[in-house]
């Protein structure tokens, strides 16, 4: 057996088999489609042309069956139902048991395939008048080991010998004629001619009209052949030929190969234009690019000093034609998308149709192109989120039609290039995620406890669900619930440098979004410098930079018990300080009071998985393409570097790995950042949601807060605009008269602060204005506090801080008008009861 | 008897050996980047006409005292298999040929780290020539 032959018909017919698949399932959908069926039927055909040619006598029988099947379907003498397709199905796994065979053990294996013959034999029965050649048929192709050479021969006369059915028919049998080789047709002619002979049932002149029929058919077969060696290849339109059938393969496939399906003659020039390529080959080419580059760059720093106008003309189209190289070249090694999910299709169905399950595949953007490597690297990973849609998110069509929703379920795959990065998302109109079941199923397997899983926010709950060893199936079958998976799918796309993330509304769906690089291999970035080395940031993290000088860094950041954070647009930014974490420099903090006003802090803005965080370096400096390079397997363990490069001066710099830096600074944990909250406060558990709190500083020092949803606004006022009304102190406020509350007034018990004020309860109007006259000239810091369509301004000392939190109570501590207290950024804080207190208005 | 070629070299006064088949060139000290967190064995990064070759302080491997004028180094490039490494020496010694009925295996009395990066050692006229495990060498903890 020809080795390379073996080779080239293996690759060819593993890609036919792929394609036969979605051909398949497209068939099964519209039965009707004529195109789809002559895919089928010449995919089947060039199978097996090529095992007549290599000597596969199992394979070519398996192949002529289920062409004979498909002919009979072509031309209408067959009714396509998913029987037929179920045993076409089954017809391409023997197949590819086949090719696996013959891959693995150099032959064909010694399964026998006689039922699945049977099988596909059996749709044609009935449909064709005559019995006996069938009959015939079927011994020639499951006669294992008959010999090659001579079964299509006995096999054509068998069929020439009956009535010949069609015109379309007529094509089949003049193709397979052209398939023979020469000493092959010279047999065949010798045989029909005897048969006609012996049957007298057509005059000589009938026989030489065959005979010349063959001959010029064989003729120009030889004619195109000779062509198309010569490379110079015309359309051939209209052409009938098994070559030119052959050259027309469709070049779904870009770039590499083109697979031998014609789908249409227009493809033809196309599919000539192609050619398979060496994988190593590539990586090679795409290596050499890489130091090309690195080279361009060093070379283009020369440039810049240099004042030869021809130098630097020279050098500008170095760099032009660098950079197109380099994006060809990353185009070889790109690949659709659908070249995986193709597949997609069958596994869709056979998942849904064992479980009883109506699921309908749609597919948006399959064209989108992505790194080879990064397509072989996600396949698993979506064929499991797959699974998983129709295992666990789309119902039961009975559950569908109870819920009013389509029986048939939706998943939609879709697939787009955004910012650099392809996306992938998985979307099902199924159950979606019951939120407490991830957690009660997280808590039975012990991966979080009670008192954790009752302050998750939603997301949290959700990301759960990539802990290893977790799963919320009832019971354990063969498509999931072992537990082994999502954290695998995690994994496995973070090493590709991608990200995952999960939507869900429990009822409605559930959507499972991937981001991932295009490319592995040359990433911009954002070069900075941070104890004096140079650091590459890729730029897919890259959110943006922060600079702040002095007055700015000393008043935007702020510290949390060692915690740093920024306020960017109202948001608590955690920072990260590079030099600390790579425990370079000799600096701790970036900021002290006693910071000098021309010192510069650069926040890098950084996204992590779902977290945002700054990275403080101490320069920013270009932006750069660079190409990646491992690092050695004893620097690999070193979490937060992602590789190295060259850079144009010839320096190494180390890449910085996001997420690896983000888990080492503590900004993600395992539980996906508890951190931030824990930092925040020791921020404790309440009977209510997790809400926001307005935080103020009382009289006397005392730490209050109230609930930040009913606060409508902060106001200062002035304490002229403090009129009386009805023995209370109120203001105008949006014309409206708003009375103002003095907590130390209305708090019964004020041990401190309410002595202090020597208040009592008994409070009369004035005295507040008198103990104020001191303050005259100060503004009063109202917080609006709106309930219903009643408003009360709560006069407060200083306001502190707005703090998201949720807060454990200790109710021991409650008094008429505080919940209870807590304690919230360090300190002792009541939560006050504003109910109470604005009933307790007499107002 | 089967003659072998190394490639010699000098940590303070011992004097080592390294197949020569194992050693891909020699090169004067050059510039490198550190690698923050890493071991202090590992020297930092080179660039070798843009290929990347982490290089490993061969005194600090084997726990001897440390020179602070590095520039005097020089790094002896290995090829390992799974790409280049660079050991930094003090001083490169002569290629030298020698057969094997000079080798013995390192006696027993070897001590400490030595004991596990010195396989064994040739008798020379004039001392000894220690062979390196260069497998060993790299088998570097975090």
């Amino acid at each position: 057996m020809d080795e390379d032959l073996l080779r080239e018909f293996l690759i060819e017919t593993y890609e036919n088999l792929d394609k036969l698949d979605a051909d398949l399932l497209a068939l099964e959908k519209s039965p009707d489609s004529k195109s789809v069926i002559d895919n089928i039927f010449r995919m089947f055909h060039s199978c097996k042309g090529g095992c007549g040619f290599i000597g596969l006598s199992k394979l070519e029988a398996i192949a002529h069956t289920g062409e004979n099947l498909l002919g009979l379907i072509r031309d209408k003498k067959v009714e396509m139902n998913s029987k037929i397709i179920d045993a076409l199905l089954s017809t391409v796994d023997t197949v590819r048991k086949i090719l696996n065979n013959l891959e693995s053990i150099h032959g064909e294996g010694n399964e026998d395939h006689s039922a699945l013959l049977t099988l596909l034999n059996s749709f044609r029965s009935g449909r064709i008048e005559n019995e006996k050649t069938l009959a015939a048929e079927d011994i020639l192709k499951t006669a294992d080991g008959k010999e090659l050479k001579k079964a299509p021969c006995a096999n054509e006369t068998a069929t020439i010998a009956a009535p010949l059915p069609s015109a379309s028919g007529e094509d089949i049998l003049t193709e397979e004629i052209n398939n023979l080789t020469d000493s092959e047709r010279i047999n065949f002619e010798n045989i029909v001619y005897e048969i006609l002979v012996n049957k007298g049932a057509l005059i000589s002149e009938d026989i030489e009209a065959v005979l010349a029929q063959c001959r010029t058919e064989s003729l120009k077969a030889e004619v195109n052949r000779n062509k198309n060696e010569n490379g110079a290849r015309q359309d051939h339109a209209g052409s009938e030929t098994p070559e030119n059938k052959v050259n027309s393969r469709q070049s779904e496939n870009p770039g590499v190969k083109s697979s031998p399906a014609a789908d249409d003659q227009k493809s033809i020039a196309a599919a000539d234009m192609s050619i398979r390529v060496n994988i190593e080959l590539l990586d090679k080419l795409m290596n050499l690019v890489g130091e090309l580059v690195l080279a361009r760059n060093q070379f283009l720093q020369l440039t810049s000093v240099s004042d030869d106008p021809n130098f630097i003309g020279i050098s500008q189209r170095l760099n032009l034609i660098t950079s197109e190289l380099q994006e060809g070249i990353m185009k070889t090694r790109m690949q659709p998308i659908n070249n995986i999910w193709r597949n997609f299709g069958r596994i869709v169905r056979e998942v849904s149709a064992s479980i009883n399950k109506k699921v309908r595949l749609e597919m948006e953007g399959k064209e989108t192109e992505l790194d080879k490597t990064i397509i072989e690297a996600i396949k698993d990973p979506l064929t499991h989120i797959l699974r998983n849609s129709i295992d666990h998110g789309i119902e039961e069509p009975e559950k569908r039609r109870e819920k009013k929703k389509d029986e048939e379920g939706l998943l939609l795959l879709r697939a787009f290039h955004e910012g650099g990065q392809v996306n992938i998302e998985i979307t099902d109109d199924g159950n979606g995620i019951n939120l407490n079941k991830v957690k009660q199923k997280a808590i039975e397997r012990e991966l979080i406890n009670a008192s954790q899983a009752s302050v998750m926010s939603e997301r949290e709950v959700l990301n759960l669900i990539f802990l290893p060893g977790f799963s919320t199936a009832e019971k354990v079958t063969n498509i999931s619930g072992r537990g082994v998976g999502m954290d695998v799918v995690r994994k496995n796309i973070e090493k590709i440098g991608g990200t995952v993330d999960i939507e869900s509304r429990h009822g409605s769906g559930t959507s499972v979004k991937i981001k991932i690089p295009l490319t592995l291999a040359i990433i911009p970035a954002l070069i900075v410098t941070s104890g004096g080395d140079n650091y590459a940031i890729p730029q897919v993290s890259l959110l943006e930079v922060v600079r702040l000088k002095g007055h700015g860094a000393k008043k935007g950041i702020e510290e949390i018990s060692g915690a740093l954070v920024y306020r960017l647009r109202g948001k608590l930014l955690p920072l990260v300080y590079l030099n600390e974490e790579l425990k370079i420099g000799s600096e701790k903090k970036v900021f002290t009071a006693e910071m000098p006003d021309e010192h510069i802090v650069n926040i890098i803005v950084l996204q992590a998985g779902d977290r945002q965080f700054g990275l403080i370096v101490d320069a920013v400096n270009d932006t750069e393409e660079i190409v990646v390079k491992p690092l050695d397997k004893f620097l690999k363990s070193i979490s937060v570097f992602a590789g190295a490069t060259v850079r144009g001066d010839g320096r190494v710099a180390l890449i910085l790995d996001i997420l690896g830096l983000a888990k080492m600074s503590g900004v993600i944990s395992e539980l996906n950042d508890k951190l931030i909250l824990d930092k925040q406060a020791q921020v404790v558990k309440s009977s209510k949601e997790a809400g926001r709190i307005l935080l103020f500083k009382n009289k006397g020092n005392s730490r209050m807060a109230i609930d930040l949803s009913k606060v409508s606004r902060l106001e200062n006022f002035s304490v002229d605009e403090i009129e009386q009304a009805g023995g209370f102190e109120v203001v105008q406020y949006r014309g409206q008269i708003m009375p103002l509350v003095y907590i130390s007034k209305i708090l019964p018990e004020r041990r401190s602060a309410g002595r202090e004020n020597g208040a009592s309860e008994n409070y009369e109007a004035d005295s507040v204005l008198k103990n104020n006259d001191a303050e005259k000239n100060k503004n009063l810091q109202v917080v609006v506090y709106s309930d219903y369509d009643k408003s009360v301004g709560v006069v407060v000392d200083s306001i502190l801080d707005i703090v998201e939190t949720d807060i454990e109570l200790q109710k021991s501590t409650a008094r008429a008008g505080v919940i209870g207290s807590g304690v919230i950024l360090n300190k002792v804080t009541e939560i006050l009861d504003m109910d109470y207190i604005i009933k307790n208005l007499k107002y | 008897m089967e003659e072998k070629q190394y490639c010699t070299f000098y940590l303070d006064d011992m004097f080592f050996g390294i197949e020569v088949t194992k050693v891909q060139e020699i090169i004067k000290y050059n510039e490198m980047t550190r690698v923050p967190l890493a071991s202090g064995v590992i020297c930092g990064l080179i660039n070798l006409r843009g290929q990347i070759v982490t290089a490993i302080n061969l005194r600090r491997r084997f726990e001897l005292s440390q020179i602070t004028n590095v520039h005097n180094f020089m790094n002896v490039i290995l090829n390992t298999g799974d790409g280049a490494v660079s050991f930094l020496v003090d001083r490169i010694g002569d290629v030298i040929e020698i057969g094997s009925n000079y080798y013995e295996a390192a006696p027993e009395t070897l001590k400490g780290v030595a004991r596990e990066l010195i396989c064994g050692a040739y008798k020379l006229e004039n001392g000894l020539l220690l062979v390196l495990d260069i497998q060993k060498v790299l088998e570097i903890k975090v």
